[in-house]
């Protein structure tokens, strides 16, 4: 099952675009968004805990096609990112973003079980900013986010 | 654990090394003498307590120490350090010493990833500062750590605290589950033993010293003895990295901060330590 109806490609919803979704006094921080892309749902929820605790606002997609649709509708500034994903993945959403209007400003964190120096150095090429090798934590996301300017 | 041991363990970590145990934290006592009871053939902390109480082995006595002393540490920690070494006082005291090697010092380098950060630093500036050459040193007071520093291999987790991506590609190959420092960059390093609150006038002399997070493990009056011979291996323009709230307010006169930059402090040139 996916984790949003299509249609949602059109007009993404959520706490990006919605304000009537963003909590009381939120607007006055202006919180750093974060795109988590990931096709499993219990790494998303990781992700997202933990990239809530260090003050981003989240949206989620399953696959890079969908993230795709998110950052046209409203550029994130920075995205999380697995490699190995159906319908698209990781490294092809990175290099297509790279190449659209606006699409060299997000902070692009690569988070993936690939450890292959080969792999990572094909990642940073395509214009990834860092990159998290799974298994990861709070303190690994933290750091590395930091690492990337993003906190 | 009974309160008499962990007292006993609290006062011979203080009279060995100055380190500060808090002789309330069963926890942390017993889990870190657990693995020396297992290493050294006992069957419990208890016999582990009554063969040092009975032996008073000198090899015992230092394996229980250098378990509780601290083993904190990431590559690169706290960045700014680091950022400022890079951008200033490497340059600073390359230029003062002309064509002499710059002598800098880790101390407490725990696994070596303080050392190793600021090897990396040193070999991707090398371009920038010609003739450049550096005599690199890190210390421990742990012989298990030093092993560790000096076989330069880390877990996955290790080398993704604090160490940039690129630096981990450049610097670092991986090897089946844990990654490897090049050798290029672990020859760069010696290690050595040291006990830091102890006499320390055979050091010899360093232009920098990262001393952090050691202040504010020790018991107060360690902390003086620490400072009197930092500043006595302090070349007399050299620069001192303290830790994040850490100050050389134990010894007054033998360290100037340096403004704007917290952490970082100067040899007073002035100060003469008593002999």
């Amino acid at each position: 099952m996916r984790a949003r109806p299509r249609e949602s490609f059109a007009r993404p919803y959520g706490s990006l675009t919605n304000p009537r979704q963003k909590r009381a006094g939120r607007e006055a921080f202006h919180l750093k968004t974060c795109l988590v892309v990931d096709d499993s749902r219990v790494i998303r929820k990781v992700a997202r805990r933990i990239l809530e605790d260090i003050g981003f606002d989240i949206a989620e997609a399953s696959d890079g096609l969908e993230a795709l649709a998110w950052c046209r509708a409203a550029m994130p500034d920075a995205v999380l990112l697995d490699w190995n994903m159906p319908v698209m993945t990781g490294i092809e959403f990175l290099k297509i973003l790279r190449a659209e209007p606006g699409g060299e400003r997000p902070t692009v964190v690569f988070c993936t079980v690939e450890n292959d120096v080969d792999r990572i150095r094909e990642a940073l090429d395509c214009g990834a900013d860092e990159y998290i090798m799974k298994p990861f934590d709070g303190d690994i996301i933290a750091v590395k986010f930091a690492e990337a300017g993003l906190t | 654990m009974s309160p008499q041991d962990r007292e006993l363990v609290a006062q011979l970590c203080a009279a060995r090394a100055g380190l500060h145990v808090d002789p309330d934290k069963s926890y942390l006592i017993e889990s870190r003498l657990g693995s020396v009871a297992r290493r050294e053939g006992f069957g419990s902390l208890e016999d582990l307590m009554a063969a040092l109480r009975q032996k008073r082995e000198d090899r015992l006595a230092w394996g229980i120490v250098e378990a509780m002393a601290p083993t904190e540490s990431a590559f690169f920690r706290d960045r700014t350090p680091f950022a400022l070494f890079r951008e200033e006082v490497l340059p600073a005291v390359a230029a003062l010493r002309g064509g002499e090697p710059v002598r800098i010092w880790s101390a407490a380098c725990a696994a070596g990833q303080e050392a190793y950060s600021l090897a990396m630093i040193v070999e991707d500036e090398r371009s920038k500062l010609p003739g450049l050459k550096v005599e690199l040193f890190g210390s421990d007071i742990g012989e298990r750590q030093l092993e560790k520093a000096q076989s330069g291999f880390y877990t996955q987790f290790e080398v993704q605290r604090g160490l940039p991506i690129r630096l981990l590609i450049r610097h670092f190959e991986r090897d089946g589950e844990m990654w490897a420092i090049s050798p290029r960059i672990r020859q760069m390093v010696r290690w050595r033993r040291v006990n830091l609150v102890a006499d320390l006038s055979t050091a010899g002399r360093f232009d920098v010293i990262f001393c952090r997070y050691v202040i504010s493990a020790l018991v107060e009056p360690m902390r003086v003895r620490l400072l009197e011979n930092l500043a006595r291996a302090l070349a007399p323009e050299g620069f001192l990295f303290l830790g994040q709230d850490e100050d050389v307010a134990g010894l007054q006169g033998a360290f100037q901060p340096v403004g704007g930059r917290p952490g970082l402090y100067a040899r007073n040139p002035a100060f003469r330590i008593a002999a």
